[in-house]
Parts: structure tokens; C-alpha cells; sequence
């Protein structure tokens, strides 16, 4: 029995506008001819195209982008890795340790991880003469480092709840192990793997205090950008470049809600049809 | 698949492959950092570099810096600041969050997704752009900091009216701007723990004669009580080493822990300090969590 | 709707009269009119979709009448809602407290009732001793096997001591054994208690065993409501003596029609059959229904010479206590008939088997007649 009630109502919209307000009214502002970030003085697309014209902004983007790709995919293919470790692989060596491993950097505060990387990037350096420099190497290496323990826990998670007999039923039609692995769990737990890699994707794309640890000179993230220009105040540029951003964030999650709801429908439909088929 | 490749793969190589990767690439990365800040911890600054020298002879560590961590009142004070502003942030997200969860369960199954959705989208967008969009709504010429202003001064004896409220770098900026950046982390999992939840039991209670209000409280809530731990994990942690938020809209002279470890590093070059107040910071954080696994292994036994 | 049902009467305790419920345009419940007296075991049994819960939803309060009125010892229920009724539930799920004790579930409704903490803790362990559960008053329903939680769920839905009770699929969840057990367990408490009790079911032997009065319901209409021998010996319409337990049915029309009875010719049979209901005249279409258990079979020619079919056993399946046969006519149609293994004997001595030629007798009074189905 759904009730209907008016406080849980109102506590929602509030939750909603104190959620939406701040970014509506900074879109908005990306719109003002003003100087003053604040202060309308008028409607003005003028900070896009200074924007787009800006070779920093550009860059940085470009270098962010190129880390998220490459620190995602790695941290996939680890964090799968060590997820079917975890939960296919019943005994083995140090298997508590590994799987404490993998849960600490989810809790670990990103100021110390920064300076922890910081601090082996260095020693390295003194003991090993590598990095010599420190830059997209060293920032894609932490990045991998936090982001892959989240891949596991997702892969973790849906190989838990997976039906171990569709494994058993292909060894028992003849798969060797890796076969089973390559043919069986793996497509299955795809979309697992696929929200893995966005999820690592978006925490590379976002993070600004691990890399501002861990970057050197002449490689600037873009989030590194904006907090350089946040830290000087309001720009209207920033609030263009803002928007920009939700609105990319906004199409992609909404065409993603597309896809699951209309693969949703469908499997409903067809459960239907088998069942009426059946009658 | 034959020859060598397939027979070295069916056998032990392609387990030891998949375990031995992520195990490597996570001690080598992640342990190894972490004992260099513990080992870190123990030395003393020197002017060489990197700035840190152990001691020439036995016991070659010192303690020092932790004598200075327990006695110099920044650093209890930034302890206290952080404990007081993180458990403030996730109260007042728990007060928020709560009735939006309960909210959504209550909405039909389309209108679910979409209020999700709505409460996750921001989530994706730029962390750092979050905060700079309550950067400005707060500044003193903002329409949102004149409006809060005007509606205050029409409450208050005209003697304390005042001409814009001081919002920015004070500690509730802070606690306001975590409030609203870690809200989906309170929301999620208590939707996933009220979602599961049993309608029959809340009708039963009510066929036993308990008013809504009663339901919730007899009902509801006690079995809530997962989800309400797990997003106030969620929000807690991140909140104590937070180092973003109280940097930009926080108060200098009330710092959180995430910004004196940062200041020990960059400005002061006390590597060992900050190593220090690292540690203290992770013992802050693993303590609760481990009381809270070891209640909920305690109430996984009795429930089996 | 008018078998074995008259008018309301002020005995009625409760009282439905003409309640239907619509989900958009779907009707759950179409003008139900229903009374049941104080102290009956009604049972409310139908396939899963015809309205039976809800019909239970509506009386409990959780769900309201879309058109009609709801009485309950006089009392008209519009408005009141499932917390002021003296109604009380149990559920299909049982729906436990999973985090309070055996003792607090049982005792959470007297938290509302006007009683001394004595007097509740006394109820209480009235309640559990009932349902023999004293010695787990401590548990929490998860401790407790799927028996036990359902006399929990019991003992909490009559602790309050309702007028009346609804029991949503009392047995559903529990295993063959257990459930026979636990019927005449049921009926036992309310025997005792003399409490009203309304039991939704889809098994009609639990309706059968449990209840004194049957009503059966489909696409939201109640179809017979009766006796249990009433609905299984004179189901009023195709549709019920299909539906409570098995029937053989053929097409039929009505080739004479006097004071002797009724004889119809069935294509299907092949025979006419002679059947000792009435009401019907020559040249009527009719449906012709047998329950297995009335046919008689052998081997031998009967000396009866009407109403015998012949035919041959196509095929047999022994469950025991009886032998369910598969026989066919001539005319190629297949009857079930059913034959109790009243003698200890070994397979080869059996009524008959496989290819064995065999005599039918369908005795006039076993024979029922159906017009055609509104």
C-alpha cells in the first residue's frame, strides 16, 4: 500500500532544489556579459567562445582525458582480475591481505594516499634514478591505484550473486577453466565490468588532490586548472566551462537511463511472451 | 588453443597470472606508499633532500613527532574541527537524506528512476565544480546570500540587522558544501535498505492497531538502522579527510586535518609531521569501522 | 450467485454487500454481495487473479471499496482504517517482526489495547501456550522453522482477540505433512476461540478440510457458495465442477426429457445416457459431467443394461490407495475414471490393465447437467 505523504513530499523538492539551485544558477551566470561573476549585467555568450579559444583549457583537457582512458582501462583489467581472485578463488596465499588491499584505498583519505604516492615516487627516484620526472606516468600509476579497487568491488559483487552452476555446467560440457572464464563468466558479468570502467573513468576525469600530489611540471589536469582559477574566485569563464561539463554529464547519464530502461521493457516483454506462450 | 601455450595456461599460469597481477600492482603502490609514511613518521626534518634524516644510531627512530602531535593544541584542534564538522555534515545528511529515500521508495516505479537519477546526476558532474557553484551563491553580492540576508534582517530586532551574512570561510560554508556534496552517498544506500524492506510488515503493524507514525517508529526505522550506518560511513569518512572543501570555502584559522597534513608537506616541509598527522588520521577512520565490523559480524553470527 | 444463499438476515456478522473494486479499468472485485455468520470458518477459494485477496484487502482495510459497503457486527466500515478495525490478519508471508522476539510480535498489538502490563504479558503467554509455543518465546522469528513462524504469526493475529480474522493462505507456505497437521490445528483454535474466521485459499482440499461454508470465486464474481459437499456433490455451473476437483465432460443434447429423468446423447459417448436431474426439455444443449470416482469399472458385463459404456484402457497410473484409468470409447473420446485398490493385490490381479476391454457405469444419480455457461 503506497501512502502519499506531503511531508515526504516537501522534504524531497527541498532536497532537490538544494541539490539543483547552486549548479541552475551558475549555468546561468555563464550567460552574463558582466565581468562581476555574480552581478547580471546582461545576456552574453562571449565566455564560450573565449572558452573554446583557450589553448590552456583545451590542453588540460586533452591531458585529463588521455589519463582517464588509460588509467581506466589498466584499472579494468586489474581490478577484474583481482576481483575473480576474490571471489572465485577459494585458497590461496595471503588471500586476506589482498582482500584488504583492495577495501583500503576506498576509505583511504586522498590527502594521504597523495602524499604516500608522492613519497614513493620519490624514494624510487633517490633508490631507483625512475621517474626522473614526475608527470603523466606517475599520475596515470596513482590513478590506477584508487580507481581499480572500485572495479573490483563492483566485479566482486556480481560474481558473488552470479549462479555458480552456469560455470560448473560448462566445465561440465567440457571447458577447461580458462575457457569457462573466457566463454562463460566474463560475458556475463560485461556490463559489471563496463560500469567498472566508467566509474574509474569519471573518478580519473574528477580527481584533483591526488594528482596535484603526484603531477610535475608542465602537466596540468584540467581539474588541477580549475582549482588553480577557483582559488582566485568567481570567473564567468569557469561558470562556461561548468556548464559545458553538466550538460555533457547530463546527456550521457540521460541516454544512459535510455538504453537501461528500454532493455528493462524488453526483457519484461519477453518474460511475458515466454509465459503466455507457455499457457 | 594448442600446444604450450593452452597446456602452461591449464595449469597453474593463467591462476597465478590473475591473482599475482592486482596483488603486485597493489603492494608495490599502495602498501609500500603507506609503510614509507609510517616509517616517515618516525624520522626527523633535516635541510637536505629530500628533507628527513632517521637518526644516526640505535633506535635509529624517534617519537618526537608524536609527543608534538598529542601535546600542540593545532593539531587536536584540527582533530576536533574535523570529528565535529564530518559528524555534523552527516547528521544533517541523515536528517536530508532520510525522508528523500523514504520518499522515493514511495514514488511509482518510472518516477523511482527518475528521482535517482536526479539525486546521482550531480555525483557525476565535476566535484570541484560543486563546490565552486556554492562559492558563488555565497559570496556577500550574490542573489542567494541577499536573499538569505533580507529574509534573516525581516526576523531580527533592527539592531541586528546586518548588510550581508558572512558565509564564505566560515566553518559552516563547510559543513553546508559537504552537506550537499556527499548527499547522494546517504541517500543510495538507504533507498537500497527501505527498498528491500517488507510492505506486509508495515501493514501488519498497522493491522495490529499502529498509526503511521507508530509504524515508522516500531517498524521502519529499527530495520533501517543497516542502511542508516552504511551511508553514514559513506559520508563520514571522506568528510574527516576532507581537503578540497575546507581549503576553498573553509576558515584558516579552523583548520581540518586534510589541510594541516597539506600545509606540513608544502609550506612547512616537516615531511615527518605530516606523515604523522596521516597516521593519526587513519586510526580516526579505522577505528569506528572496525567497532562497526566487529558488531556486524557479531549480529551475522547470531542471525545463522 | 444464489445457491444456498438467502437474504441478510440480522444474524449476519458480517455483511458485503455489493462491493467491487476497480484497478484503472480492471475489476478485481465485480458486485460481490456476501454474509457470513458469527463463529463460521468461511473459506474464499479461487485461482490466483480472481479477487479473493483483495476482496480480504477490503475487509482488513487496506484496500477501499470502489462501489458498495462493508458491515462488520453492524458496524459500517467506510472510513475506518485498518488500525480502529476489530479485524486482525495473517498474513500469507506471515510479515514477522524479523527484529523483536517471539513474545514482543505476539504482544505488539496490546500496545494499543487499554490492559495493565500484567494483564499483557499473561496474554502473551495465553497466546503462545495456544499455539504450543512457550518455550520459544525468547527467539527471533528467523531462529524458528517455517511451522513455528506461521503459530507465531497465528497467536499475534489473535492476541488482540478480534471479532474477526483473516487468514491470507494460512498453509500456503508449508510442506504436505505439516499442512494436514496444522488444518485440523486451525480449526481446533477456532473451535475454541469462536472467533469468525475468513480463509483465502487456491487449494480447495484446504478449503474442503478447514472450512464449514465455500465460496468460489472467478474474475471477481463469486461463482457457488455452499457447503463443502454442496459444491463438490451439486456444483451449480461448469465452471465450478470443473474447478473443484475433476470431471469428465462431454457435449451433449437432450433427447428425452419425463418423470423417469432426463436422457441425453452425447456424440462423444456414443450412448444415451440417463441422467436423474431435471429441468430441462427435449432438443436442449447441455453439458454432461461424471466425476472419475462415480464411474464404476470391471471387466465383466454388468447386468445393468443402461448407462454402460465399453471401451478400452488406454492407459493406467497407480498411485496407491487408487488407480486413476484412461479409458477409450469407440468413438475415439478418452474418460478418467477412478477405481480405489480396496484389495491387497499384485499388479497382474488389478481391475484391469493395459489394451484390457472394459465396461463403464455411470450410475444416473452421479450424472450432472449443465445449460449453457452465462
Amino acid at each position: 500500500m503506497k501512502q502519499r505523504s506531503t511531508f515526504l513530499f516537501s522534504v524531497m523538492a527541498f532536497g532537490l532544489a538544494f541539490l539543483y539551485v547552486p549548479i541552475l544558477s551558475m549555468m546561468f551566470f555563464s550567460f552574463n556579459r558582466s565581468r562581476l561573476a555574480t552581478v547580471w549585467g546582461g545576456f552574453s555568450t562571449q565566455w564560450y567562445g573565449k572558452l573554446f579559444s583557450n589553448s590552456q583549457v583545451i590542453d588540460a583537457a586533452l591531458l585529463s582525458l588521455r589519463i582517464a582512458l588509460l588509467s581506466a582501462t589498466l584499472a579494468t583489467i586489474l581490478g577484474t582480475m583481482a576481483g575473480l581472485a576474490l571471489a572465485r578463488f577459494r585458497r590461496f596465499r595471503g588471500r586476506a591481505l589482498l582482500s584488504g588491499l583492495v577495501t583500503a584505498p576506498l576509505i583511504m583519505p586522498e590527502v594521504i594516499t597523495g602524499i604516500s604516492s608522492l613519497l614513493l615516487f620519490i624514494m624510487m627516484a633517490e633508490w631507483l634514478g625512475w621517474p626522473g620526472q614526475r608527470g603523466f606516468t606517475t599520475i596515470t600509476i596513482a590513478h590506477i591505484t584508487f580507481s581499480m579497487t572500485y572495479v573490483t568491488v563492483i566485479v566482486q559483487s556480481r560474481l558473488t550473486a552470479m549462479d555458480l552452476s552456469i560455470e560448473e555446467a560448462a566445465m561440465d560440457l567440457g571447458s577447461r577453466p580458462w575457457q569457462v572464464l573466457r566463454d562463460v563468466t566474463l560475458p556475463i558479468i560485461s556490463p559489471a565490468i563496463l560500469s567498472g570502467w566508467l566509474l574509474a573513468f569519471t573518478i580519473s576525469l574528477d580527481d584533483v588532490v591526488i594528482t596535484s600530489f603526484t603531477t610535475g611540471p608542465g602537466y596540468t589536469t584540467l581539474p588541477m586548472l580549475i582549482w588553480s582559477k577557483v582559488k582566485l574566485g568567481v570567473t564567468p569563464d569557469i561558470n562556461a566551462l561548468a556548464t559545458v561539463i553538466v550538460v555533457v554529464v547530463a546527456i550521457g547519464v540521460a541516454i544512459s537511463a535510455v538504453i537501461l530502461t528500454r532493455a528493462d521493457k524488453r526483457r519484461e516483454r519477453d518474460i511475458q511472451m515466454a509465459i503466455a506462450a507457455n499457457k | 588453443m594448442s600446444g604450450s601455450a593452452a597446456g602452461w595456461f591449464n595449469r597453474r599460469g593463467w591462476r597465478d597470472l590473475i591473482i599475482g597481477s592486482p596483488y603486485l600492482w597493489l603492494v608495490l603502490f599502495f602498501l609500500l606508499p603507506f609503510v614509507i609514511v609510517i616509517v616517515m613518521s618516525f624520522a626527523k626534518t633535516a635541510t637536505q633532500s629530500p628533507p628527513f634524516a632517521f637518526l644516526p644510531d640505535w633506535p635509529f627512530i624517534r617519537f618526537e613527532t608524536y609527543h608534538r602531535l598529542f601535546t600542540s593544541s593545532l593539531y587536536i584542534r584540527a582533530g576536533i574541527i574535523s570529528v565535529y564538522n564530518a559528524a555534523v555534515a552527516t547528521l544533517l545528511c541523515l536528517l536530508l537524506g532520510y525522508p528523500m529515500a523514504l520518499a522515493i521508495t514511495r514514488a511509482g516505479k518510472s518516477l523511482q528512476r527518475l528521482l535517482i537519477m536526479l539525486v546521482v546526476l550531480p555525483f557525476w558532474t565535476s566535484f570541484l565544480l560543486r563546490v565552486y557553484a556554492w562559492i558563488g551563491l555565497m559570496g556577500k553580492n550574490s542573489w542567494f546570500n541577499k536573499a538569505i540576508t533580507a529574509a534573516y534582517n525581516t526576523f531580527v530586532p533592527a539592531a541586528w540587522e546586518l548588510p550581508g551574512i558572512q558565509m564564505m570561510n566560515t566553518n559552516f560554508a563547510v559543513v553546508l558544501v559537504m552537506v550537499y556534496s556527499y548527499l547522494p552517498f546517504m541517500v543510495l544506500p538507504l533507498y537500497a535498505n527501505l527498498e528491500k524492506l517488507d510492505g506486509t510488515l508495515n501493514e501488519a503493524a498497522m493491522d495490529l492497531g499502529s498509526r503511521r507514525w507508530e509504524v515508522f517508529r516500531d517498524i521502519t526505522l529499527p530495520l533501517s538502522i543497516p542502511g542508516i550506518i552504511a551511508g553514514g560511513l559513506l559520508v563520514f569518512i571522506p568528510a574527516m579527510g576532507e581537503l578540497i572543501i575546507p581549503s576553498l570555502v573553509g576558515n584558516a584559522g579552523d583548520p581540518m586535518i586534510g589541510r594541516v597534513i597539506q600545509q606540513e608537506f608544502g609550506q612547512n616541509r616537516d615531511w615527518p609531521m605530516a606523515s604523522a598527522v596521516a597516521v593519526a588520521l587513519l586510526f580516526m577512520l579505522v577505528v569506528p569501522l572496525m567497532l562497526y565490523n566487529h558488531f556486524e559480524a557479531k549480529a551475522q553470527a547470531g542471525a545463522h | 450467485m444464489t445457491a444456498g444463499e438467502s437474504a441478510p438476515q440480522q444474524s449476519d456478522f458480517i455483511h458485503i454487500e455489493g462491493v467491487t473494486k476497480s484497478f484503472g479499468s480492471f475489476k478485481a472485485v465485480d458486485n460481490v454481495t456476501l454474509s457470513i455468520s458469527k463463529g463460521e470458518l468461511f473459506a474464499l477459494l479461487g485461482g490466483s487473479g480472481c479477487g479473493k485477496t483483495t476482496l480480504l484487502r477490503m475487509l482488513a482495510g487496506f484496500e477501499t471499496p470502489t462501489a458498495g459497503r462493508i458491515f462488520i457486527d453492524g458496524q459500517d466500515m467506510a472510513g475506518v482504517p485498518a488500525y480502529e478495525r476489530p479485524v486482525n490478519m495473517m498474513f500469507q508471508s506471515y510479515a514477522l517482526f524479523p527484529h523483536m522476539t517471539v513474545a514482543k510480535n505476539v504482544g505488539y498489538g496490546l500496545k494499543h489495547e487499554d490492559m495493565t502490563q500484567v494483564q499483557r504479558e499473561d496474554r502473551v503467554r495465553e497466546m503462545l501456550n495456544l499455539v504450543q509455543l512457550s518455550h520459544l518465546a525468547d527467539r527471533k522469528p528467523h531462529q524458528l522453522s517455517g511451522g513455528q513462524r506461521q503459530r507465531v504469526a497465528l497467536a499475534r493475529s489473535l492476541a488482540k482477540l478480534p471479532k474477526l480474522l483473516l487468514l491470507d493462505e494460512p498453509l500456503g507456505a508449508l510442506d504436505k505433512k505439516l499442512r494436514e497437521h496444522t488444518q485440523f490445528e486451525i480449526a481446533n483454535i477456532q473451535y475454541k476461540l469462536g472467533i469468525t474466521f475468513v480463509v483465502v485459499t487456491h487449494d480447495q482440499e484446504e478449503a474442503m478440510t478447514l472450512a464449514s461454508r465455500i465460496a468460489v470465486m472467478d474474475k471477481g464474481v463469486i461463482r457457488q457458495i455452499g457447503s463443502p459437499s454442496d459444491i463438490y456433490e451439486h456444483p451449480n455451473s461448469r465452471f465450478v465442477a470443473d474447478f473443484i476437483g475433476s470431471a469428465n465432460m462431454v457435449e451433449a443434447e437432450v433427447t428425452k426429457a419425463d418423470g423417469a429423468g432426463t436422457e441425453v446423447l452425447s456424440p462423444s459417448l456414443g450412448h444415451p445416457i440417463l441422467v436423474a436431474s431435471s429441468g430441462y426439455t427435449k432438443g436442449d444443449k447441455v453439458t454432461l459431467a461424471f466425476r472419475p470416482e462415480k464411474v464404476s469399472i470391471s471387466r465383466k458385463k454388468p447386468a445393468a443394461a443402461k448407462n454402460v459404456l465399453k471401451g478400452t484402457v488406454q492407459d493406467f497410473g497407480y498411485f496407491g490407495k487408487d488407480s486413476l484409468y484412461r479409458i477409450k470409447l469407440p468413438t475415439g473420446h478418452v474418460l478418467s475414471v477412478n477405481a480405489v485398490n480396496a484389495e491387497r493385490a499384485a499388479a497382474e490381479q488389478a481391475v484391469a490393465t493395459w489394451e484390457d476391454e472394459v465396461y463403464l457405469t455411470i450410475a444416473p444419480a452421479a450424472a450432472m447437467l449443465f445449460g449453457a455457461e452465462t
